[in-house]
């Protein structure tokens, strides 16, 4: 009960991307159709479930004051290790990037070439790494850190799809020429957010 | 200056924004701009590590093998994050203690591995160095933009020092809480969008 509790509160309470406003380079930029930002949006669910909990071990078994304890020399219960938490957890979520892109390379070229510069972004796709800072900061455990990782990715997944089904509709609106594309886009989102700013305070 | 060096100087500025036009960066954009002081202290960390990783990755761009690249800039941007944040920690402690979260968060700042990928791993150090100054400065006077408007419109202050008397302290200025809610900054920055692309039009989509 608690993990469904953790599960909605990510996707929809904690949204990534409109509560947050994580991960948005990719998202005002990969949603042009719905096909593309569907693809990077699975990208990213998949890649947050794994680095999400590989992340918090990382930061349980390695990093946290004391956690070096299990190693058994002398003086390992003293070590803190946390101020390289960042450098850790972007080691993790790089190295997964990387193995995901040499995947869709190969099976998928179609998507590969379609997410261009925005699949190796992912590594840098702060919804990713604040998922990892956010899981670590409230002292999940792993289950948690897992449901809060597949919950933070299908709301951002579905965000993305969301305005992704909205910039297609907009072919058939007369836009000012100017603000026509990423004008109007950021435009979309703010009001989005605003819209999503009523999920803000509901406990679970 | 022969005309590719002025463009690499000139072009992030307006007609290639990394902001406004190769939507890069935004999360800091929105992150960090309530108030002008954060903006500007975000821009010159990001100016440090902007410049120093194009050059050390321009350096090292015949060394890196293509399978493992992403995981190769990642770490020289983060060690160069982690350079600036104790910089700051040592001489601006007070400002470091405010902003700390800021500055780590460049790492995921993705003008910084944008640049890399797009610029620094096709062209020599030096090159590398300009396009890293004029991104960053591109990235910075739409911060500072919209950070000036935030705090002027949402508490009547820029850079502490009032200009409008709030109506909170007894003056005539109702300060607009909308715009120190995040989504104002999509709407601020959507309207410098506007505005740069009615002046210079071959900035528009074909929708």
């Amino acid at each position: 009960m608690e993990l469904i509790n953790l599960a909605l509160k990510s996707i929809f309470v904690e949204n990534m991307a409109l509560a947050f406003f994580l991960g948005m380079c990719s998202f005002l930029a990969v949603s042009k159709k719905v096909e593309t930002a569907m693809g990077l949006g699975l990208a990213v669910i998949f890649v947050l479930t794994i680095t999400c909990p590989i992340n918090n071990a990382v930061y349980i078994y390695l990093l946290k004051p004391g956690a070096m304890t299990w190693v058994g020399v002398e003086g390992a219960e003293s070590v803190d290790l946390s101020f390289l938490g960042a450098i850790a957890y972007i080691g993790t979520i790089a190295a997964t990037v990387q193995i995901v892109e040499m995947a869709i390379d190969k099976y998928s070229p179609k998507l590969y070439s379609a997410l261009g510069v925005f699949l190796p972004l992912i590594a840098v796709n702060c919804a990713i790494l604040g998922a990892s800072a956010f899981a670590v900061q409230r002292e999940y455990t792993l289950a948690e850190s897992t449901v809060y990782g597949v919950g933070s990715g299908i709301g951002w997944w579905m965000a993305i799809v969301a305005l992704a089904a909205i910039r297609e509709r907009l072919k058939y609106s007369n836009v000012p020429p100017a603000l026509r594309g990423l004008g109007i886009t950021f435009i979309i989102t703010g009001l989005m957010a605003l819209g999503f700013q009523i999920f803000g305070g509901i406990q679970l | 200056m022969d005309k590719a060096t002025k463009k690499v100087l000139v072009d992030p500025l307006h007609v290639q924004n990394p902001i406004t036009l190769q939507v890069l960066g935004i999360c800091s954009a929105l992150a960090v701009t309530t108030k002008v002081e954060t903006a500007l202290v975000m821009s010159a960390a990001l100016t440090f590590v902007l410049v120093l990783s194009n050059v050390s990755i321009s350096l090292l761009r015949n060394k890196i093998p293509g399978s493992v690249r992403i995981i190769t800039q990642l770490s020289i941007i983060a060690s160069l994050v982690v350079v600036a944040d104790q910089l700051l920690q040592a001489f601006l402690f007070d400002v470091a203690k405010e902003i700390s979260v800021f500055v780590t968060l460049i790492i995921t700042n993705c003008i910084v591995m944008g640049r890399a990928e797009a610029f620094a791993m096709q062209n020599p150090p030096g090159k590398s160095a300009l396009d890293g100054l004029s991104n960053s400065l591109g990235y910075s006077w739409v911060l500072i933009a919209v950070g000036l408007f935030r705090e002027l419109l949402g508490s009547g202050k820029i850079l502490n020092y009032t200009v409008f008397e709030a109506s909170a302290d007894g003056g005539w200025y109702v300060s607009n809480g909308l715009m120190v809610l995040s989504p104002s900054a999509f709407f601020l920055i959507g309207l410098i969008i506007w505005v740069q692309r009615a002046l210079s039009p071959e900035m528009n989509e074909e929708d």
